[in-house]
């Protein structure tokens, strides 16, 4: 499982899709920073990191499309199963790479802080706290529906359309969970990732939410590894 | 070493592999020989793990490969027809991840990684990106890759497919010395690379196996009768009369050879009677020398025809 960590974080950065997405999310971030911080003369980052979450909607489907499609068209997936690895060992090293570049990027962030601080403001340690787990347990949800639609097809651009339409969905199942309301409401409330963002970023570090972003991460890993399971059972 | 038993493989309708059952001994280059199509790829795919059988069961040094699939992918380095490389990666990168993966002995493998280089011909390339090197270094990163680790058995799917010829001739080579410390299942459609490299073959046609012996067996069981071919110094007409009253004699044609005084004969008789003896004593009365006397056995290609075209008439 290390190695297959190690690797796919070193293909990340052997090739320029990690530097593209980490300076395409630092440079809307910066936007937002310099406009909505600095000059607004606001002495935290809560406001930011909820803005700038939606661009996670586009940078994660990409981060994610080649991490398991590439290994079946370029026939390296026989080499992963038949080492002596077990499935969820792989699709686990792969979430675990993508995650890490998404730390990366996250890490960028902290820069903001740094000025805010230069700048002699006081941000709110438990919100602040708040905040970025709640950012990185979004994040880790977000990889890890990416990291399934890469299981579905080998090819790189159905993948990240499969999981940009997944997390466009996610965005606006709030108001489609108002408009419906009843039963309906909290079965879609279920896959509500942004609401409990919104708690967790007005410092309310609850327990169930992030039991339940982790649950979520984990149910579309065992996904991913009941997608390639299967798909050995029935193809050769 | 390894024990194939009623192996059967479904994709829906289509029975890719029916009942396949065969032994391979240890140390032992096992030939698996057979038309595209023909299951191959499929039954490598079992043994290695990376598919599920529908039936039967694969054991490699007694452990089952579905029960035990860990101990078994720890035996077995395989090289599937399309080579498993990471393309971004420079080929010292790509075997040290591979060995990584395989769970090597850190120390073991620093001593392993030179000699498998030296051994399948890539020291020198060992700091180029996979993406750059030509179809036959990155055939030879395939199988060194298989090599990491020092497995007990190895697996090749077709693994001269889409060399040159002096390449092929090479990784046949490489392939008959890994077999002196290695257990080996070598598939290929192209017959002579299986009866330069092979002790065994296996022939499979449409997911059956129609046969299983050596090369030589297979070419004298499946023949009733010996071939060969004569060149005799006399008059054509009175030589032909004189070996068709030989006992045992089915089956004579002429062939010229472009000098007035000689021609050639290819001789069929029955397998159970040497027929070159009296041959020789009637020739010698008359005094018409025997020029040239050459046993034509039937190639492993004929042979190979046969049994899967038999095949198919029975279908």
């Amino acid at each position: 499982m290390l190695a297959i960590w190690k690797r796919e974080v070193q293909a990340y950065f052997y090739q320029p899709i990690a530097y593209i997405l980490i300076g395409f999310f630092f440079l809307i971030s910066s936007i937002y920073f310099t406009f909505g911080t600095v000059a607004a003369q606001v002495a935290e980052l809560n406001n930011l990191l909820s803005s700038i979450i939606f661009i996670l909607t586009f940078v994660c489907p990409i981060l994610t499309m080649r991490i398991l499609t590439e290994d079946r068209k370029n026939g390296t997936e026989v080499l992963l199963v038949t080492s002596p690895v077990d499935v969820y060992q792989i699709v686990l090293g792969k979430f675990l790479a993508a995650f890490t570049v998404f730390m990366v990027m996250f890490a960028s962030t902290f820069i903001y802080l740094a000025i805010i601080y230069i700048l002699g403001g006081q941000p709110e340690i438990p919100m602040l706290i708040g905040g970025y787990i709640g950012f990185l347990l979004v994040g880790a949800s977000y990889v890890a529906i990416g990291v399934f639609a890469s299981s579905l097809t080998e090819n790189q651009i159905v993948a990240a359309i499969i999981s940009f339409a997944i997390l466009l969905l996610i965005n606006i199942i709030d108001p489609i969970a108002t408009f419906v309301g009843g039963f309906t409401a909290k079965v879609l409330d279920m896959f509500s990732l942004l609401s409990r963002y919104s708690d967790l970023n007005a410092g309310i570090l609850d327990i169930t939410s992030i039991i339940y972003y982790l649950s979520f991460t984990a149910v579309f890993l065992f996904l991913t590894t009941r997608v390639i399971d299967k798909r050995r059972w029935s193809q050769g | 070493m390894i024990e194939i038993i009623n192996l059967t493989k479904h994709y829906g309708e289509i029975k890719a592999v029916e009942n396949v059952s065969f032994s391979v001994n240890k140390g032992e280059i096992l030939g698996f020989l057979g038309p595209n199509g023909a299951g191959k790829s499929t039954t490598m795919n079992i043994i290695t793990g990376y598919i599920p059988s529908t039936s039967g069961t694969v054991t490699v040094d007694g452990y089952d490969i579905m029960e035990h699939s860990r101990e078994v992918k720890k035996r077995i380095g395989y090289m599937p027809e399309l080579p498993p490389l990471y393309l971004d990666m420079t080929v010292t990168d790509f075997l040290d991840f591979c060995a990584q993966l395989k769970e090597v002995d850190k120390k073991a493998w620093k001593s392993q990684k030179d000699d498998i280089m030296e051994l399948v011909k890539i020291t020198h390339v060992q700091h180029r990106l996979i993406r750059n090197l030509s179809k036959g270094y990155k055939q030879r990163v395939g199988l060194a890759q298989a090599l990491v680790g020092a497995p007990e058995v190895l697996v090749l799917d077709e693994p001269t497919v889409g060399l040159d010829p002096k390449q092929i001739i090479e990784i046949r080579k490489l392939i008959k010395a890994l077999g002196k410390n290695h257990t080996i299942i070598l598939s290929s459609h192209i017959l002579p690379e299986v009866s330069a490299v092979c002790e065994r073959v296996v022939i499979i046609n449409k997911g059956k196996i129609v046969a299983v012996d050596t090369p030589e067996n297979l070419s004298k069981n499946l023949t009733d009768f010996t071939k060969f071919r004569m060149t005799i110094a006399g008059p054509e007409k009175r030589v032909k009369e004189l070996i068709q009253q030989v006992y045992g004699v089915k089956y004579l044609e002429v062939q010229n050879t472009g000098k007035d005084d000689e021609c050639s004969y290819i001789i069929e008789a029955d397998k159970d009677i040497d027929v070159r003896k009296p041959i020789f004593h009637k020739l010698a009365q008359v005094g018409y020398p025997i020029l040239e006397l050459r046993s034509l056995g039937l190639s492993l290609e004929e042979i190979f025809l046969q049994l899967t075209t038999e095949e198919r008439e029975v279908n």
